[in-house]
């Protein structure tokens, strides 16, 4: 037995060391992106609806001229604090195709709240056009469509900066520490004062940047709040029941030699 | 009257139907007084675990099915409109969608605990054989459903592995062509993906039946690994065995719903996020956590046709399993030497999941090759060899002897060397 148990250890150990050795790199990649404190992401967190609206301005005032959100409804809005009237007003801001006239004619209209957010191009060979060949994506899952999510956004989003000195940029292409191979199509979208908030919020770069991640994380996972709720509600109960079914068990079990 | 059964109820409804169709009497015999080992620890929990998860997944299923749209175009985005529109679609989907995970990760600790304590062998080789057949029907399954979505990682899983049958001779293209219905994974792939992935969970719910109905003819393994001698050494299934499980399935359910309340991503993949493109490959095309050992068998072999028979060999090995071991001690508690190797068989198994998730460079192959090595030498050279050179412990005289051995001071004659029961 002694010797096939040390000859057992002398291969398992240096595979486990190896392996644990291996792991480090993948996760230094990691290291890249910055660590914002997000109010959602902690076990109990939540949305900051400020942030929410704020974000949701700068997401209408900025991204929404290249990119989509169509898996959004104007009346989701209510899940940022929006009321019905705002909505209403939001929704009736865009002009949206709304199926024919009498004549049969292609008729235009204010959206409503049951619409879906209006895309900025008519489809994926108009978007190209407009953008020197590349396609801005649609931003409705972005956050959870990224290996980083919300840091990974934010980092894309405050990352631009000058080419280091020798780095060759193809034509058109932008500059951003956080991008993998580091040229993105996109050109640097948000910086000091691109919106003026409603709030007086001082318009920094970061906190836009916060601010439109937060709604761009609420837009992916517009059930999270509840979702939550319910979970400790679930769990509380599970975590009783096992409580009870273990004590019945044993009292079950009391009379039974095992 | 002379086929009449003889009910025993005395609920005059009841009595009537059992009369005429003895269901009842048929429950009480196997759910109620159904006399079962009464040493089993916590690992006999899993089978339950796994009927209780594939109950969940059906019914879950079902209402998704009432929602979603089997069509290239309009997949993505009914998905998309489970989570956000359906009332609390977004529920229903996370509990479908984790209790893949859920259902894989129960019915691997299911196997490992039939591996640990020999449960395949005579007379239990065709409950075995049959359990083999059932995570076979729960893989394509698990497969055809991670289809559906019709996501970046959907769309390229499903080419990725439906090309795997191009590498058989002649046949080959024609399986891939008939499993496509055309000439690349398209719009008939994924209709016939959704009826299959609704099929196959009814399929194995027949084969679950017979695994079960198996079961009960053989009677349960137990701890031991030894044979039922009196009615001294069991319990009547209920209420001993469902108040045992229950339990379980307390906590199975909450570690669960902390998947799907907490953490409902954490096992995915990012590019699933974004819809099937069929002219941009992610850079990784990675399974599901639960097909990486094998897919690290797949990428371990340099040739694509053999790589692919040692992928599906690993699996279809099992079959054989209870006429491989020859060893007729079932319990590996009873064998020194067996019980060390079961673990290595494992830890090569959780090596070559890890393998999985990385592309095959470097360490990665050397790893995966010895993992892979090993798995098979493991099935193929060791257990026919040890069963005829280990020396097993003495098995005890019964199932009662060890516990009234434990309790009543000191060994019985003739079981000194039998190891003490550890508590369940």
């Amino acid at each position: 037995m002694r010797p096939l148990r040390s000859l057992l250890a002398g291969v398992f150990a240096p595979a486990v060391i190896a392996s644990s050795l291996l792991a480090a790199p993948a996760m230094a990649q990691d290291e890249q992106l910055p660590h914002e404190n997000w109010s959602f992401r902690h076990l109990f967190g939540t949305f900051d609806q400020a942030a929410l609206q704020r974000g949701f301005q700068v997401y209408a005032n900025v991204c929404s001229n290249c990119h989509s959100m169509q898996y959004l409804h104007y009346r989701d809005l209510a899940g940022i604090g929006l009321t019905a009237d705002q909505i209403k007003a939001v929704a009736a801001g865009v002009t949206v195709p709304q199926g024919t006239d009498d004549q049969g004619n292609p008729k235009d209209g204010p959206a409503t709240p049951a619409d879906q957010f209006k895309s900025p191009f008519a489809n994926e060979k108009a978007a190209r056009a407009a953008n020197n060949g590349a396609l801005p994506p649609d931003l409705s899952l972005i956050v959870n469509a990224r290996e980083g999510g919300p840091d990974y956004v934010y980092g894309i989003l405050t990352g631009f900066a000058q080419a280091p000195a020798g780095f060759k940029m193809q034509d058109g292409m932008n500059y951003n520490t956080v991008f993998p191979g580091h040229q993105i199509a996109m050109p640097q979208p948000l910086s000091d004062g691109s919106v003026d908030y409603a709030d007086k919020t001082p318009n920094t770069l970061p906190q836009e940047a916060h601010d439109v991640v937060t709604f761009l994380s609420w837009a992916a996972n517009p059930e999270l709040v509840e979702r939550k709720q319910i979970g400790v509600r679930v769990i509380l109960f599970l975590v009783f029941m096992t409580g009870i079914t273990y004590a019945v068990k044993r009292r079950l079990w009391a009379n039974i030699e095992h | 009257m002379a086929g009449l059964h003889k009910s025993e109820f005395a609920n005059p409804v009841v009595n009537w139907i059992d009369t005429r169709l003895p269901i009842f009497t048929m429950m009480q015999k196997e759910y109620a007084v159904f006399p079962t080992p009464k040493n089993f620890n916590y690992l006999w929990n899993f089978g339950a675990l796994a009927v209780v998860t594939l109950t969940v997944m059906i019914l879950t299923g079902i209402f998704l099915a009432m929602n979603y749209q089997p069509n290239t175009q309009l997949a993505f985005g009914s998905v998309q409109h489970i989570m956000r529109d359906v009332n609390y679609g977004w529920l229903i989907r996370y509990v479908h969608q984790n209790g893949a995970s859920m259902f894989f990760i129960v019915t691997y600790i299911h196997i490992f605990r039939g591996l640990y304590y020999g449960s395949y062998k005579t007379p239990r080789e065709l409950l075995w054989m049959m359990g083999v057949v059932i995570l076979l029907l729960m893989m394509a399954t698990a497969f055809m459903g991670y289809v559906l979505p019709w996501g970046q990682m959907s769309y390229w899983g499903a080419t990725v592995i439906t090309n795997l049958f191009s590498a058989f001779p002649i046949v080959g293209p024609k399986i891939v062509t008939l499993l496509w219905g055309g000439f690349s994974v398209d719009n008939p792939t994924l209709n016939r993906f959704f009826a299959l992935h609704y099929l196959l969970p009814f399929v194995l719910v027949g084969v679950v039946f017979l695994h079960v109905a198996a079961l009960h003819i053989t009677g349960s393994n137990n701890p031991l690994g030894i044979d039922v001698k009196s009615p001294q050494d069991t319990v009547p299934f209920h209420p001993y065995y469902t108040a045992k499980d229950s339990i379980g399935i307390c906590v199975f359910l909450a570690i669960w719903a902390a998947f799907v309340f907490f953490a409902p991503n954490v096992l995915g993949d990012p590019n699933n996020f974004i819809p099937a493109n069929p002219l941009q490959t992610p850079a990784d095309i990675v399974p599901e956590w639960y097909f990486l050992p094998y897919y690290a068998i797949l990428r371990s072999v340099p040739n694509k046709l053999l790589g692919v028979c040692m992928m599906f060999g690993s699996l279809l090995v099992l079959f054989v399993l209870p006429w491989l071991d020859t060893s007729r001690v079932r319990s590996a508690r009873f064998r020194p030497v067996y019980r060390w190797l079961i673990w290595v068989w494992v830890a090569a198994f959780v090596v070559l999941g890890y393998c999985g998730m990385h592309k095959p460079e470097g360490i990665y192959v050397v790893l995966s090759r010895l993992a892979t090595i090993y798995y098979y030498l493991h099935f193929l050279v060791i257990l026919p060899i040890l069963g005829k050179l280990e020396r097993p412990l003495p098995l005890p005289e019964s199932i009662s002897q060890p516990v009234l051995g434990r309790r009543g001071g000191g060994p019985l004659p003739g079981t000194a060397a039998a190891k003490p029961m550890e508590k369940a």
